[in-house]
């Protein structure tokens, strides 16, 4: 990044990063070749990000279905500790996340550094989550008759992701822990004009012990993929936060979405402060109840 | 100890069950009855409960009325029993209702041995069968010989069936092969009496106890088998006959020969034979529905069929005052 | 008619329609009352069993639709969601316990509109509606302990369309929630089925609930769009075929409306070689013939282990032998009339493609009535995934046979259909039953039992089968905004 080659005070000439896609755990450039420029707040050009084509997303869901029987198979005790541990990793990355944060949001380092905070805050809190959302949502139910009835929460499947726009790594992280924490695979969309701590991310996923494809990182434009996801028939539920403030999008992708009845988390009118408490709401919207009677005799 | 093989009824049947092999040995015969599918408790008693629902009418329970009378084994097993009661009884088995005729009479008497000979003789000529009770009823806690002696001597003081119990503390301890030993000795000694094998299902305690005991009893040549003495509670229930119902049911498939059911003790109203007869009906069919191969041990019960069919025929209740009390 | 038996004939016991009084014409239920449609039509309603006309309903035009809606907002904001808890709980512990006073009537009249046995309207659906609104009733006030946040608020007016195979039993699942949580609603039973939801009406009044806070509206299809279409309600909740289930989801997109929906099946019934089989075989027979398959998480299809293949289907073909098809009134009766001639012909015509296709059909000896809409009880093996018969949901007392040799090819083959509503398992291994309820994708697993409901108990889909979930602490989120 040219901010970053400015600081360098040798003559050295610096290794500049390539910013690819995320998929199945692998780093591949966009299918189609293409990729854009990202830009900081004031214009100035930050990198060139991979241009995610529909056959990207196509490859995409392919990784993250691939990943789902052994994600959703893990305990969620180690789910829990495999989330933990990305903290970790995120924790380790402060620098490098908010300097991200703040060409791509612009506003005072401090404040970068605080969004930085409280997304690993925040993926600490949902990794937590992991072996608890069953005994807070699942119950055991009195039926009227001689069989024991428990009903169980299990994860919905895979999911699209549309990540906030402003928010690049608050929300990303907002969106995407909720959905993974309760065996979920999924495939994200960062923010398009802010994918750099998208990809930052993905590199920590990449380095932990999130198996590959059960997170994939699009970069490009919303209009190129989202409309692929929305409509996948292998895609379980799709949550629509990027398309905050584009109601007319937002419903298009949701008439897309009930071709396969996807659990659809409609986009707000505007982009929420990610900062407020999040309840269950997220994680609740992605997960399946199942009930399972058996008689009770001798 | 009588060896299972020197028994001619447990040949290798048509449907390919290997008899001899099954009973060859305490582990091979063992493995069968493990091998036997479960019942599960619930199902089984739901079943029973919707074919309880349903709504036996006018010719039918006419019908029906007449076959479970036909069907009983008019019972008296009480250490009051006198030669005086017993005649009374098989006066009532001739003629249950003596205002009409056309009642048809029970299929047998049932009593303990040293009073077969009184109604043996008390139903001469009638066609009313004489069963005994033996080999230590109800608890059947006695040694062999001594079992044995007690089923002879009921069989020579003119007993056409004999009620045998099973020896329930070797079953439930798993020693299958003496249960089986005995039943084929017993039967040896039935001689050309018919033997119905009381699996004393209120001490069996569950429906897959219920199931292999049924089978150990018929691959031991039992002709019948029968839920209860009558002595112990729960005795006869709906559950267990479906159980025992659909045991016979699988053997005859299995090697062609079919062997009756009699579930006895607490079948008391003309409501419940009827239950048991819509039971029988719809899981082993129509060639158990016949007094050869269906009984029902009651005493008490014969007289609610008889109001109840007295109700079909003149159209009003009637009151136990205008039936005999035996 | 014929029972296996030949020599016990069960002589006809018909229960009496003599407790059901049904009018001449029926109008619409709008704030409080009976009124006479403003821009719709009648049409009649019939027993599928005999054809016979039973009464004239109303077909709900638009404005119709308009009157109702506004009818449910006026008693949200003036009534309803005034009133205490308390009091909410005890209107809907009022109406459970008439349901109950009024029992026969309303399984008698639920047979006669449906087509269903009356043991069934008698011993099943009534019994359920009445359980489901007690449950609920007490929910009304304990809003806050249901685990959705400390002040959930209700949504305000509920459009709810209810399909034709339960329609009480529907409507219970529907209004009961909907009033505990503090809604009110505005409800369209199926075009085919509408009496009993008249005769609900009816207690409504009988039990004193304002005005407006329950609203039924007949009709057909075009009632129920313009109701899911309307812009005065903020919640549709749906139970119907999948194809509906998708306009409707696309028809609400962009929207603030919370859609539940419930949809098709078409659920594995999977017996394994060490299950129980005589109760198997009764769980068989109860999945697939209940309610003349009139039912969405029908077991459609039976996997059945090789290893007993054979002996599995004989002793279903006798049991199916046993089956007693006809006059739905008959307290002998358990497998009743289809309930259209529109449902009746897609059962036809799934068969014809099921032979077409190569698989073997079998039905037992069964006469059927003349007049009426009639199928029997029907087998087909020899069916593969691919067959149609094993992927579309036929809604009709038609069992496709497949088999399956290891657990896994079970999870697979239960697994591979859009929809994920319901699956059985039969096995006597403990461990088993579990290993597979975790891998099938499905709502609901009956393991060792099927077709068991229970208002304590979420019941809902997977995948195409819908979402949302209806019964239990679960069914309040779908009227709360938690």
């Amino acid at each position: 990044m040219p901010d970053r080659t400015s600081r360098s005070t040798t003559d050295r000439m610096p290794v500049r990063k390539t910013y690819k896609l995320f998929i199945g755990g692998a780093f591949p450039r966009s299918e189609s070749g293409r990729s854009y420029e990202v830009t900081d707040v004031k214009g100035r050009f930050l990198a060139n990000a991979a241009h995610a084509s529909r056959k990207d997303a196509r490859d995409a869901v392919q990784a993250a279905r691939k990943a789902f029987p052994g994600w959703s198979g893990a305990t969620a005790y180690n789910r829990g500790q495999v989330l933990y541990r990305v903290a970790e990793l995120l924790e380790g990355r402060r620098a490098q996340f908010a300097e991200d944060v703040r060409a791509g949001e612009g506003g005072s380092a401090r404040a970068a550094a605080a969004a930085v905070d409280a997304a690993i805050d925040r993926w600490v809190w949902y990794a937590g989550w992991a072996d608890k959302i069953a005994s807070v949502t699942g119950s055991a139910n009195p039926v009227a008759g001689p069989y024991f009835d428990f009903s169980v929460p299990e994860p919905t499947g895979v999911v699209a992701v549309l990540a906030p726009q402003q928010s690049s790594l608050l929300g990303l992280v907002s969106v995407v822990a909720p959905v993974i924490v309760s065996g979920n695979t999924c495939v994200v969309t960062s923010s398009s004009g802010r994918p750099l701590p998208a990809i930052t991310l993905a590199e920590v996923l990449a380095t932990s012990d999130v198996p590959g494809g059960v997170v994939n990182v699009l970069t490009g434009q919303l209009a190129d993929t989202a409309p692929t996801l929305a409509s996948h028939m292998d895609v379980n539920a799709v949550d629509l936060a990027g398309a905050a403030g584009d109601p007319e999008l937002s419903t298009r992708l949701e008439v897309a979405a009930a071709d396969n009845l996807k659990r659809v988390l409609r986009a707000p009118a505007a982009e929420p402060d990610w900062r407020a408490e999040p309840g269950m709401e997220r994680m609740l919207r992605f997960l399946e109840t199942k009930t399972v009677w058996h008689p009770i005799g001798v | 100890m009588v060896t299972t093989t020197a028994v001619p009824t447990l040949a290798s049947g048509p449907g390919g069950l290997d008899l001899a092999g099954i009973t060859a040995s305490e582990s091979s015969l063992r493995r069968f009855l493990h091998g036997l599918p479960g019942v599960d408790q619930v199902g089984a008693e739901a079943r029973v409960a919707t074919l309880s629902t349903r709504s036996i009418k006018t010719t039918a329970k006419a019908w029906a009325i007449d076959l479970a009378i036909s069907m009983i084994d008019l019972t008296t097993l009480e250490g009051q029993d006198t030669p005086g009661k017993v005649r009374a009884l098989c006066a009532k088995a001739r003629r249950p209702d003596p205002a009409d005729p056309t009642a048809p009479q029970v299929a047998a008497i049932c009593v303990y041995p040293d009073l077969v000979e009184v109604a043996a003789a008390a139903l001469a000529g009638s066609g009313v069968k004489v069963a005994s009770v033996a080999t230590s009823f109800p608890s059947g806690r006695a040694a062999l010989p001594v079992k044995l002696a007690d089923v002879r001597a009921g069989v020579a003081a003119g007993a056409d069936e004999i009620d045998m119990v099973i020896d329930r503390g070797a079953f439930l301890s798993g020693h299958y092969l003496a249960v089986l030993d005995e039943i084929v000795a017993v039967k040896a000694a039935c001689g050309d009496a018919h033997l119905k094998v009381i699996l004393e299902t209120g001490e069996l305690s569950t429906y897959d106890n219920v199931r292999r005991a049924s089978w150990l009893a018929i691959l031991a040549g039992g002709d019948f088998i029968k839920t209860s003495t009558g002595k112990v509670a729960p005795a006869a229930t709906l559950p267990v006959t479906l159980v025992m119902l659909e045991a016979v049911r699988d053997f005859r498939d299995a090697t062609g020969r079919q062997v009756g059911v009699k579930p006895a003790g607490g079948i008391r109203t003309s409501k419940d034979a009827i239950r048991y007869l819509v039971v029988v009906n719809e899981t082993a069919g129509d060639d158990w529905l016949d007094p050869d191969w269906f009984r029902i041990g009651a005493s008490s019960l014969l007289n609610d069929l008889l109001m109840q069919r007295t109700k079909l025929t003149t159209g009003r209740y009637s009151g136990p005052d205008y039936f005999t009390l035996d | 008619m014929s029972p296996a038996g030949k020599k016990f004939e069960y002589a006809p016991a018909p229960e009496s329609r003599a407790v059901v009084t049904l009018r001449s014409s029926y109008g619409l239920f709008i704030d409080g009352e009976f009124v006479d449609t403003a821009d719709g039509r009648t049409f009649k309603t019939i027993s599928p069993a005999t054809e016979e006309v039973l009464a004239e309903v109303t077909e709900a035009g638009p404005t119709d639709v308009d009157r109702a809606v506004a009818a449910a907002r006026r008693a949200y904001q003036r009534t309803w969601s005034k009133l205490p808890a308390r009091e909410r709980g005890k209107y809907l512990f009022r109406i459970a316990r008439i349901i109950q006073e009024r029992a026969r009537e309303l399984a008698v009249l639920e047979s006669l509109d449906n087509g269903k046995p009356i043991r069934e309207s008698r011993d099943v659906d009534i019994p359920l509606v009445a359980a489901h609104f007690f449950y609920y009733a007490g929910w009304a006030d304990k809003l806050s302990y249901a685990g959705l946040g400390p002040d959930p608020r209700p949504l305000g007016v509920a459009g709810q369309v209810i399909p034709w195979n339960f329609p009480l039993l529907m409507l219970s699942w529907k209004i009961a929630p909907a009033l505990a949580c503090g809604n009110t609603v505005v409800l369209k039973p199926a075009e085919t089925t509408p009496l009993t939801a008249l005769l609900f009406a009816e207690i409504c009044q009988q039990a004193d609930l304002p005005p407006g806070v329950v609203n039924i509206i007949t009709g057909a299809g075009d009632t129920g769009r313009a109701l899911v279409e309307h812009g005065g309600i903020d919640k549709v909740a749906f139970t119907g075929s999948t194809e509906v289930g998708k306009m409707i989801a696309r028809s609400t997109a962009g929207t603030a409306k919370k859609v539940t929906l419930e949809l098709g099946g078409k659920a594995a019934n999977i017996l394994f070689d060490d299950a129980p089989v005589d109760q198997a075989v009764e769980g068989i027979v109860n999945g697939i013939f209940f309610n003349q398959g009139h039912v969405c998480c029908a077991g459609s299809r039976l996997l059945v282990q090789e290893s007993v293949y054979d002996e599995v289907l004989v002793s279903l073909k006798r049991r199916l032998g046993t089956l007693r098809v006809g006059d739905p009134l008959d307290k002998n009766t358990d497998v009743g009339a289809i309930n259209s001639a529109e449902q009746l012909a897609r059962i036809r015509e799934l068969s014809e493609v099921g032979e077409a296709e190569g698989a073997e059909r079998w039905s037992p000896p069964c006469e059927l009535p003349e007049r009426g809409f009639w199928f029997a009880p029907t087998v087909f093996t020899g069916v593969t995934q691919a067959h149609r018969i094993a992927r579309e949901e036929i809604f009709g007392p038609v069992l496709s046979v497949l088999t399956f040799r290891t657990p896994a090819e079970a999870v697979e083959k239960a697994n591979n259909t859009p929809y994920g509503l319901s699956a059985g398992v039969w096995t006597d291994k403990g461990s088993r039953i579990l290993w597979m309820a975790d891998k099938l994708r499905a709502g609901v697993v009956w393991a060792n039992t099927f077709n068991r409901f229970d208002p304590t108990s979420p019941f809902g889909g997977y995948k195409e089968s819908g979402y949302g979930r209806e019964g239990g602490r679960h069914g309040l989120e779908a009227y709360l905004d938690a």
